[in-house]
């Protein structure tokens, strides 16, 4: 049931995306943007919650789940050590996410070479 | 000698020759309806370079050089080295120029580059000032993709009205009257070159450059017609250089409302006709090696095999710069136009 | 700049305008949305079974089980850019692969393979982040403004 769920959501999340790109002709590095932005916005207004409860991955693995992650992070690091985990939560918590992007994306660039396309 | 014609077209009195010409192109152009037209086709977009800046300047020199090889004339023969490109500061040129050693003329018009360098050739050959110039052009797929737009592996669609740039090149040996190589039977003779204005309808849209250019099409080819007293029916073709599907519409709007009768089935767009809709490349073509591909393939084999004996060739550029573009200005367009004609006999 | 601007050249700019809306095509907009409702949709099951997989065989906490799920996905992402594949999934689901954190994965590897050639440091190290820089750029400042605003709720 939960695949089904994370499908539904996540596949409602992206279909939106979609909808921007063609009607606002808004390029992919915006609409990325304004996902990251709208969930930690969403987070923080304890809206985004639920829905990554109810939808788990769904919710988690479009970007809007990164900027969840990112306000929760931060939110829970001013919880433990005050002033200072404003700063340090919100990296703290996608510290995995960005660390494999840069290795992995560093990897790629040495190991495989860009093709045109046909 | 050259003379001015009406408010802005320079009449080429001694009709410089189209005495030779060249082609390259890319696979995928290669699989295009044109694709038997080309000269030569890369096997290796890459041409075994390091990078694809020095690879498209590479094919840019090759074609230069068949080019010349075709009338039995070396780069010392040529006076003047007429070139331009889409890389940053037209970098593919000068790094083909760097090996031919001809002295050399870095021209710029985006993808009106192919015409602006027949203008300036036809007119310094037409003066004396030069004996022979190549007039050479490219444009690459790999290296316009880096500049303007986004990495190769990026997945994401392109816009309905999205151009594909081309990876060709082009080459045209322009010879003054009294300098066409012995027994070579030139192409075709350059009477007119109307030198376009920068043309900006306020489009802000990169992802549209048939609608960038279109005004600036229909601007240079009413102005041509006005000042050599022409109408539309005295060309056997207009071809404009890649305008693309969205492009000709446009232009053609543009010309009725100006009230140039032009009878479309006499237009025809290099970049709308060099790929097939199966290869789905939405609007069509584009780059400078576009126009300059066809019109050293197609366009000029045709004349040569005398199934065209008047055309005008109009190459139309979209000045795209990145920085602009994100500083929120409009892209300007600009179209240049030569009148190439075969001599009866 | 825009005084070069008649009135007249206004006009023409308003009505070209009308004119390039009417010829520009556009893709159809329900195939297009159900291309990218069904891919992100399939990226996202695909996390919910390495989440899964993370929870039951590798016993992971709830933080555990997020970052490893992240970091199985952004590898996923980075492999299929780098064997070539990313960008023609990228063809056919649009936002269904820019969405998922596969494709900010994407967009971070492509950069970094497209810039190789200009060298490991001015090359992959600079361009790295040329499209996924403004989404961390805007997510982890959002994030410190988010905090900064539960610390003074805290005080109260």
């Amino acid at each position: 049931m939960m695949f089904v769920k994370a499908f539904v959501v996540g596949g409602l999340l992206c279909a939106i995306g979609e909808l921007l790109i063609l009607k606002t002709k808004l390029t992919p590095a915006r609409i990325l943007v304004g996902y990251v932005t709208g969930g930690v916005v969403l987070g923080a207004l304890g809206v985004y919650k639920p829905l990554v409860e109810w939808a788990g991955a769904g919710a988690t693995v479009p970007l809007t789940g990164f900027g969840y992650a990112l306000a929760k992070g931060a939110m829970d690091g001013v919880a433990e050590s005050g002033l200072l985990g404003a700063f340090t939560g919100g990296i703290t918590a996608t510290a995995g996410g960005v660390a494999a992007a840069i290795f992995f994306g560093y990897l790629c660039a040495v190991i495989f070479k860009p093709k045109t396309k046909t | 000698m050259s003379k001015r014609v009406g408010e802005g077209t320079v009449e080429l009195t001694s009709r410089p020759w189209a005495a030779a010409w060249s082609s390259t192109a890319g696979k995928k152009e290669h699989k295009g309806p044109l694709g038997g037209s080309f000269d030569f086709t890369l096997d290796d977009d890459l041409l075994g370079q390091k990078t694809w800046e020095l690879a498209e300047a590479a094919m840019l020199r090759d074609t230069a050089i068949r080019c010349l090889d075709k009338v039995g004339l070396k780069p010392e023969d040529a006076d003047v080295l007429l070139s331009g490109d889409l890389i940053n500061q037209i970098m593919a040129a000068h790094f083909c120029a760097r090996e031919l050693g001809i002295p050399m003329l870095g021209l710029y018009s985006a993808c009106s580059t192919m015409s602006e360098a027949l203008a300036v050739g036809g007119i310094l050959a037409d003066s004396g000032a030069v004996r022979r110039a190549v007039c050479a052009v490219s444009s690459h797929f790999s290296t316009a993709e880096r500049q303007y737009r986004t990495p190769l592996e990026q997945g994401g669609q392109r816009p309905a009205s999205a151009q594909w740039t081309v990876t060709g090149a082009g080459a045209t040996l322009v010879c003054g009257r009294d300098w066409l190589p012995e027994g070579v039977k030139p192409a075709a003779a350059l009477r007119y070159a109307t030198i376009g204005r920068v043309v900006d309808y306020a489009v802000r849209d990169m992802a549209n450059m048939g609608a960038v250019m279109a005004p600036a099409a229909a601007d240079t080819l009413a102005r041509h017609l006005l000042d050599v007293g022409r109408t539309a029916d005295d060309y056997d073709e207009i071809i404009t250089g890649d305008l693309g599907k969205v492009g000709r519409e446009l232009m053609l709007e543009l010309l009725k409302e100006k009230g140039v009768k032009v009878d479309p089935s006499r237009v025809w767009d290099c970049g709308a006709n060099i790929f097939s809709p199966e290869q789905d490349t939405h609007a069509g073509g584009s780059g400078c090696g576009c126009s300059a591909a066809v019109l050293n393939g197609y366009v000029l084999g045709r004349f040569a095999k005398g199934e065209v004996r008047r055309a005008a060739f109009m190459a139309t550029g979209a000045l795209l710069n990145a920085t602009s573009v994100l500083q929120g200005e409009t892209i300007p367009g600009v179209a240049h136009l030569v009148v190439l004609e075969r001599e009866r006999g | 700049m825009n005084s070069w601007k008649t009135k007249r050249q206004l006009d023409i700019e308003r009505r070209y305008q009308t004119l390039v809306e009417r010829f520009t095509p556009n893709h159809s907009l329900a195939m297009n949305i159900a291309r990218a409702f069904l891919w992100g949709g399939a990226i996202c099951t695909l996390g919910q079974c390495v989440s899964e997989i993370g929870k039951v065989y590798l016993g992971l906490d709830q933080a555990g089980t997020s970052a490893f799920t992240a970091i199985v996905m952004v590898f996923l992402g980075a492999f299929l850019t780098g064997i070539g594949q990313y960008d023609r999934i990228g063809k056919h689901a649009g936002a269904g692969s820019i969405v998922p954190i596969t494709g900010f994965a994407n967009s971070i590897v492509s950069a970094a393979m497209e810039f190789r050639r200009e060298g490991l440091v001015l090359g992959i190290g600079a361009r790295m982040f040329i499209i996924a820089g403004p989404v961390l750029v805007y997510g982890v400042g959002a994030s410190v403004i988010v905090g900064l605003a539960a610390y003074v709720v805290s005080l109260f």
